[in-house]
């Protein structure tokens, strides 16, 4: 019989995105996982009903997305690190847990496997859709955390930046995988589990007696707690004071609502991570995310070698929207173009964050196809001209 | 429809509506319980299909395989746009906006669309009693996204999200008794049907179109990519699974049991599932246990029409 792997898998492997992001998790603490299957983000659950029966994990499969994308947040609540797995039809149903998660700020990780929507759309082509929806998509104001990834060893790396962030700002937090990437194999080193920053669960430290679910002792997240550990514990979905129990007024409401949004919006530079590359004094920088990063990147070298002053911008972390990288992009280079799998999303929240600074032109599809490096090369062509 | 009130392989109407040049694969017993559905019900007939591989196999362009006016909608709700259709139909019927006819409204969807993310809105439009079909074609796993468990999925059968290691031995949980589920909301007309038996399955098929008012079919659909059976033991792993007691063989009208191929001599339930990969991890003592829980669902069912016929 096989030996069983080690929990990191430390060493170099040759696996695709979607099984990458798996492990990652499992690097990251993850040992809990509800999903429900939808193609292209199946190979995810299969391989945590594989893996977490020999690590003391579990996977559950659900009866829908609905169930999927509440149950491991009861599961948080118990005390262990958990996500929810699906692609856009199932994202789509997941919209009224996310706002709980939201509300009650649950720390919780909501991984999306974009495919070309709407509907049921392509379910085995690769699309950029999703990104307005990851932000708006639950009802009421709120904030969330959304990042994504351009490669297999991204998906491993910052899946575990996901977990990370949802246990330090207890929010939702999307992993805005896309078809492309979930099934590119490539090389994916994973460290030596020492090596990987991995943020425990803070639970409170305070005795049954003092703590209050909601109340801010310390910075603008309050402190988690375990149920059945002795604390009084009532959450709800109903706006709620700072001890959960509902409060059904304006400045309850103002209160809470407020603090949900700015302890994301007051964080920006701290959860922002963005890539940029020859970005100085350019004539162009393409912003790109996901797997039309790794395109802009092969055409942004090639433009190079053909004397074009050309840089790149990877937004790693899409929301919070970084307006002041933005602007800095902005005030060195000379024009923008921002590139995505979708019919303009991403472009106009860089349009609105650097205003009329420098011209920002759009290059994006209807999903199904990754962008082509000849369409790229050529758009920089034109803006440069 | 009406052209044969009498079950002969000669009488049956050569026409199909789910037509030859599908993309289903080899063996898939679920497009031949299909295809049958479609030739007892015929042309005057609506079809809304939930997502899934009845969906996927017969309807992209140029493997189109439907003769009737389709409809694909998403994976939860054909339940509730066939219900939409039918009191349409209705409302329009009614106004004198279109003929009177009978029309056979059907909505249809795998195991994953029926009895785990549809079964709401299946149960939906069982309860408001609207005058239409709904066939459960049950392959007993997520065979379209590549063969993840439902709750359709028979005890211990390996699944890819219920896979046969060393610490979990395939799926945990007994199939969902979907049959039953529809029974209890005291609707006209409840069967399960095989393509194994195709005279039987035509019957229960024309019963339910003619029956006024709603008619759940559940139907017993062979999945050799999924079961990791031959393509060719489709029909006998059909009847097998009636001679063991796997996969009765009854029918509910207005509350009333009545029981088909009844077994009296159960097969071994091993000659069932030796013929599949899915079982193969089983020990002599599982497949046992299985047997007779089976058998004792089975007395139970020939209770349940020994008493519903009282009187009769």
């Amino acid at each position: 019989m096989a030996k069983s792997k080690p929990i990191v898998d430390t060493g170099i492997h040759f696996i695709d995105g979607n099984m990458a992001c798996a492990e990652g998790a499992i690097a990251a603490g993850c040992r809990f996982v509800s999903g429900y299957p939808i193609t292209p983000s199946t190979e995810v659950v299969e391989h945590m009903a594989k893996r977490f029966p020999e690590i003391g994990g579990m996977f559950i499969q659900m009866e829908d997305e609905l169930a999927a994308s509440i149950c491991f947040q009861g599961a948080v609540w118990s005390g262990v690190k958990g996500m929810t797995v699906t692609s856009g039809p199932g994202f789509s149903l997941m919209m009224e847990h996310v706002g709980l998660a939201a509300a009650l700020e649950t720390p919780s990780v909501f991984v999306d496997v974009q495919r070309a929507g709407p509907s049921t759309g392509l379910p085995t082509a690769p699309a950029q859709q999703d990104m307005m929806q990851a932000r708006w998509g639950s009802h009421g104001d709120y904030e969330i955390i959304a990042l994504s990834p351009s490669s297999p060893q991204e998906c491993f790396d910052y899946i575990v930046t996901c977990f990370n962030l949802s246990e330090k700002y207890r929010c939702p937090v999307f992993f805005m995988m896309d078809e492309t990437v979930g099934h590119m194999h490539g090389k994916v080193k994973i460290p030596d589990a020492s090596q990987i920053d991995v943020l425990e669960r803070q639970n409170t430290t305070r005795p049954p007696g003092e703590y209050q679910p909601y109340k801010i002792y310390e910075g603008s997240v309050p402190e988690m707690v375990k149920v059945g550990m002795g604390h009084r514990i009532h959450i709800t979905g109903l706006t709620h004071d700072e001890q959960g129990y509902p409060a059904m007024n304006a400045d309850a409401q103002q209160t809470l609502v407020k603090r949900l949004c700015s302890k994301i919006t007051d964080n920006v530079d701290d959860i922002s991570i963005i890539k940029t590359e020859n970005i100085d004094d350019s004539d162009v920088v393409v912003i790109s995310y996901g797997i039309t990063s790794r395109i802009a990147e092969y055409a942004v070298n090639t433009t190079r070698e053909q004397g074009i002053n050309a840089g790149t911008a990877q937004l790693v972390t899409i929301w919070p929207f970084n307006d002041r990288a933005m602007m800095e992009i902005a005030s060195k280079t000379k024009n923008i173009i921002v590139a995505e799998m979708n019919l303009g999303q991403i472009v106009n929240e860089v349009r609105r964050a650097v205003g009329n600074a420098v011209p920002v032109h759009f290059l994006g599809n209807a999903g199904g196809r990754t962008i082509s490096p000849e369409l790229m090369i050529g758009k920089i062509r034109e803006v440069t001209r | 429809m009406e052209k044969f009130n009498v079950f002969a392989s000669r009488l049956i109407p050569k026409e199909d509506y789910v037509c030859s040049g599908h993309r289903a694969c080899q063996g898939c017993a679920e497009a031949l319980a299909m295809r049958l559905v479609h030739k007892v019900l015929g042309r005057n007939t609506i079809a809304a299909s939930a997502t899934g591989c009845m969906e996927i196999i017969s309807s992209p362009y140029p493997e189109t395989a439907w003769a009737i006016p389709w409809l694909h909608v998403a994976f939860e709700n054909s339940a509730s746009v066939g219900s939409g259709i039918e009191a349409g139909l209705k409302a329009l019927m009614r106004k004198g906006k279109i003929p009177k006819r009978k029309i056979n409204v059907i909505a249809y969807g795998g195991d994953g669309a029926t009895v785990d993310i549809g079964l709401q809105w299946v149960s939906g439009a069982m309860e408001r009693g609207h005058d239409m079909i709904y066939v459960c074609y049950d392959n007993e796993a997520y065979m379209n996204t590549g063969i993840q468990r439902s709750s359709s999925t028979p005890l211990h059968a390996a699944t890819t999200t219920s896979p046969a290691g060393k610490a979990i031995g395939g799926q945990q949980t007994w199939k969902k008794n979907m049959t039953e589920i529809m029974v209890a909301h005291n609707i006209p007309y409840v069967a399960t049907i095989n393509p194994s038996y195709p005279f039987d399955f035509m019957r229960k098929v024309k019963k339910a179109a003619e029956i006024e008012g709603p008619a759940y079919l559940h139907a017993y659909s062979c999945c050799p990519t999924g079961w990791g059976s031959r393509p060719e033991l489709g029909i006998q792993l059909g009847r097998l699974a009636v001679e063991t007691g796997a996969f009765p063989l009854y029918e509910v009208e207005y509350g009333k049991y009545s029981v088909q191929e009844k077994v009296e001599d159960f097969r071994p339930l091993k000659d069932y599932v030796k013929l599949q990969r899915r079982f193969r991890h089983l020990t002599d003592d599982q497949i046992a246990a299985s047997q007779e829980r089976l058998i004792k669902e089975y007395k139970l069912l020939l209770k349940k029409e020994q008493m519903t016929r009282e009187g009769d």
